[in-house]
């Protein structure tokens, strides 16, 4: 009894009862058809927002203010800077997801020095950023879809026993995110400063340097995204991370991060990019147009925020 | 008392406590009809609570206002103005966004009509033409592009000026500390005509001089109450420094510590104050206990946090040769992390000696705020408790904890014991003093006369500069508001 009420205390529970319950209702309208594979596709799906999630909510955990929009523009620019580096060869798979991971860095270190150089507010840096690495991923990609080597392809879709073996990847990589989080110097450090970043500072803290590795943290993480993305959707095009403005807004926070910062948790992002996923797969399935979907997803997520807001400061 | 002459305001047994902390102890204060009252105490002594009361802005806990002769039961601010009360806060209160005439229409919700903007700034402009002739200041400027003392002219002129609601007495909390001599001669001579017209002020500065020249009556606080009030002729600057600091024998801890003190120990902080002009510089040793002393905000914190920045970073004119931890006095602002438990925060100054391999090891986070939660007394059932469990000066503890609990050898205090109680305090200085006997340096910034009994040595700060050097046994309090109320700028 202790330990449910322990676990019903954590702030993320509530993002896997609500994928739990969009999950039930959707396989109670199909009568049963359908669960398994439904959860494959929600999981293959899901990876991608859990990704660029976990950059956006070390963002987030900042403070007040620090957010990452320039996340889409980056994901489209790494997604066809790896696949011009892949360039339909097999060999060149690492290589070019080294160049994606490093062209994301590069962008989140851009950011940063915006933020801080400049003294420009994040939202408005990265927002202003995303413009430029888009009109860049213009000109570089010409527009064109560019196709993703056939091994890399493969991966990107490879299941083991319905599994998707990104899925897992991605489970032991947030596992180490969340460590991150609670047990070395740089979460320790993320949090503080999002709680008080005077306080932080005075307390010994390298607020500079801990804010530089987080954007830089983000945008890196931006970037495997889009080069994943290409890969799974056998293709890179400029439009390919549009979608992934909210949903890693909305992760992080339906997750049960705080938006005020200074407090934050990762299994939250996998139960709320789940939730996201299967709630637009129920709504498809319901059969519902698009308009409707859309604005249904609007309102849910507004519910959320809602309720999750709900809980009071510990003050 | 006859009616004719009846007082503009009298106090009678007001106090006013602020959680556990007592600013007014009971005291019986009033201003007659064309006079000037100076007011004057240390930081803390209640002049600026019992100056809040007069004005409306705040309700003394028990104790009777009555103005003009009449008990007053729901005194407010608006009702302080409606009977002819103003004040002009030491905190400018100007919105810096306005020009100086919209300002002036805040005050006087009676300037109507399309042309309000006009009639605000005649208002303003005669009544600054005729307080400091010669200003140059434009009823049209916006006050944010105003320097400081021009916005005090402004916020100053603007107590003083007329129109439906009577005018009878204004409150002026340290009118001068920003204005040039030239200007606050002007002001003052103001002032005088002003009370000789039969208006009254009150008149707060630390100039004693000021006060001396200026004010027919002389109001000495201490610790929250009246200890002298007397006409001013009956003052000289002696008696008035002794009113305020107490001449009673305060008890001296630390002869043994003096007693005890190496001589020659090694050089942990040299620094000079950015302000500073001749070659003065603050020097610390190992096992010193330094005290900053000197009004609130003459540029203690500053050298501290110059000091706190120069350990990371190499700085111009400042030499800091060991880790460096912090205390802040403004627990919410500078210290607390609000979401963490009291061992997290204990721990933020110390992670890297906590870890095991890269990770931060729970066990070893926990020993450490147990082994200062013995040390220093902070009382909770579980340190795993949030911090805002904890009372004040627990938290305040727990700040300490932060700080000789890492491997600083260099302590800044910056005015820690704000708002702490005394069983606390005393608690504290005596951990200060056994970490200094291991060698450890403090620098100590206190506005708390009392505290720097527990110091080796003593800057006294006015003005961003170091104006005094004191050695333990010179130290007398006299000495200290001597330095720190020096007339010379």
């Amino acid at each position: 009894m202790t330990s449910v009420k322990s676990l019903l205390a954590k702030p993320w529970i509530w993002s896997f009862i609500g994928a739990l319950l969009v999950w039930l209702a959707t396989i109670a309208f199909t009568g049963g058809y359908g669960a398994g594979g439904m959860v494959t596709a929600a999981l293959s799906l899901a990876v991608f927002t859990v990704i660029v999630g976990v950059g956006q909510m070390f963002v987030i955990t900042l403070g007040p203010g620090n957010v990452d929009l320039s996340l889409p523009a980056n994901i489209g620019l790494a997604s066809a800077v790896a696949m011009k580096v892949m360039d339909g060869n097999d060999s060149m798979i690492a290589v070019g997801l080294l160049a994606a991971l490093a062209c994301g860095a590069a962008i989140g270190a851009a950011n940063y020095l915006l933020i801080w150089a400049l003294r420009i507010p994040p939202i408005i840096a990265t927002l202003s950023a995303s413009f430029i690495i888009q009109s860049i991923d213009i000109s570089y990609g010409r527009g064109l879809q560019i196709k993703p080597p056939p091994g890399f392809a493969d991966f990107a879709n490879w299941q083991i026993l319905g599994i998707p073996v990104l899925a897992i990847l991605t489970v032991l990589f947030t596992i180490g995110a969340a460590i991150a989080l609670q047990r070395m110097i740089y979460g320790r450090s993320v949090l503080a400063i999002g709680q008080n970043i005077r306080a932080a500072w005075l307390a010994g803290v390298n607020v500079g340097r801990i804010r530089f590795l987080t954007y830089t943290l983000s945008g890196a993480l931006g970037g495997i995204d889009g080069a994943l993305l290409a890969g799974y959707f056998r293709g890179a095009n400029v439009d390919i991370g549009n979608e992934y403005l909210l949903a890693s807004i909305a992760v992080v926070v339906i997750g049960g991060t705080s938006v005020a910062g200074g407090k934050a948790n990762v299994p939250g992002v996998w139960g709320a990019a789940l939730f996201l996923v299967l709630l637009l797969t129920m709504l498809n399935t319901f059969g519902v147009s698009a308009g409707v979907r859309l604005l249904l997803t609007g309102l849910i997520i507004v519910g959320v925020i809602t309720a999750a807001g709900g809980q009071k400061a510990p003050r | 008392m006859p009616e004719g002459n009846a007082d503009i305001i009298r106090l009678n047994g007001a106090e006013k406590h602020f959680g556990a902390v007592r600013a007014l102890g009971g005291v019986d204060f009033h201003v007659g009809p064309g006079e000037c009252v100076g007011l004057v105490g240390h930081n803390g002594a209640g002049k600026s609570t019992l100056m809040h009361m007069v004005a409306g802005t705040l309700v003394p806990d028990s104790g009777k206002i009555g103005v003009h002769g009449d008990t007053e039961d729901n005194y407010s601010v608006s009702r302080a103005q409606q009977l002819g009360i103003r004040c002009v806060f030491q905190e400018l209160s100007l919105c810096p966004n306005l020009s100086v005439a919209e300002n002036t229409r805040i005050n006087h919700a009676s300037l109507r009509g399309l042309s309000w903007r006009r009639k605000a700034a005649d208002l303003i402009a005669a009544k600054l033409d005729e307080i400091f002739p010669g200003h140059s200041i434009s009823a049209s400027d916006i006050v944010g592009d105003l320097s400081i003392g021009r916005r005090q002219m402004v916020e100053v002129a603007r107590a003083f000026t007329v129109t439906q609601d009577r005018l009878d007495l204004v409150i002026l909390d340290e009118p001068t500390s920003s204005l040039d001599a030239h200007t606050a001669g002007q002001l003052l001579a103001f002032v005088r005509r002003f009370v000789a017209g039969g208006k009254s002020c009150i008149l707060i500065s630390h100039v004693l001089g000021e006060v001396l020249r200026n004010a027919d009556r002389i109001v000495v606080m201490r610790d929250g109450k009246v200890v002298v009030a007397d006409a001013a002729d009956a003052f000289d600057r002696d008696r008035l420094v002794t009113a305020m600091g107490g001449a009673e024998a305060r008890q001296k801890i630390a002869a043994q510590i003096a007693a005890a003190k190496p001589t020659a120990s090694p050089l942990r902080v040299r620094a000079r104050p950015a302000a500073q002009k001749d070659s003065t510089d603050l020097v610390a040793c190992a096992g010193e206990i330094i005290g900053l002393a000197g009004l609130a905000g003459h540029g203690q914190t500053d050298l501290l946090l110059a000091i706190f920045t120069a350990a990371s970073r190499a700085r111009a004119g400042i030499e800091v040769t060991a880790p460096v931890a912090l205390v802040a006095g403004d627990r919410q602002s500078d210290g607390i992390f609000p979401q963490w438990s009291i061992a997290e925060n204990i721990g933020i100054r110390s992670l890297a000696r906590l870890r095991s391999g890269v990770l931060i090891s729970p066990q070893r986070e926990a020993e450490l705020a147990a082994l200062w939660q013995k040390k220093i007394g902070i009382r909770t059932p579980d340190m795993n408790n949030n911090i805002f469990s904890l009372s004040g000066g627990n938290q305040q503890k727990a700040l300490f904890a932060r700080a000789l609990g890492s491997d600083a050898q260099i302590v800044l205090m910056d005015d820690p014991m704000r708002g702490v109680d005394i069983g606390t305090k005393l608690e504290v200085y005596d951990l200060v003093r056994e970490e200094a006997a291991r060698g450890r340096t403090f620098l100590w910034y206190t506005t708390e006369t009392e505290e720097l009994d527990n110091c080796d040595h003593i800057y006294v700060f006015k003005n961003g500069r170091i104006v005094a050097n004191l050695r333990r046994d010179e130290l007398t309090e006299e000495k200290i508001i001597q330095s720190s109320f020096g007339d010379a700028a």
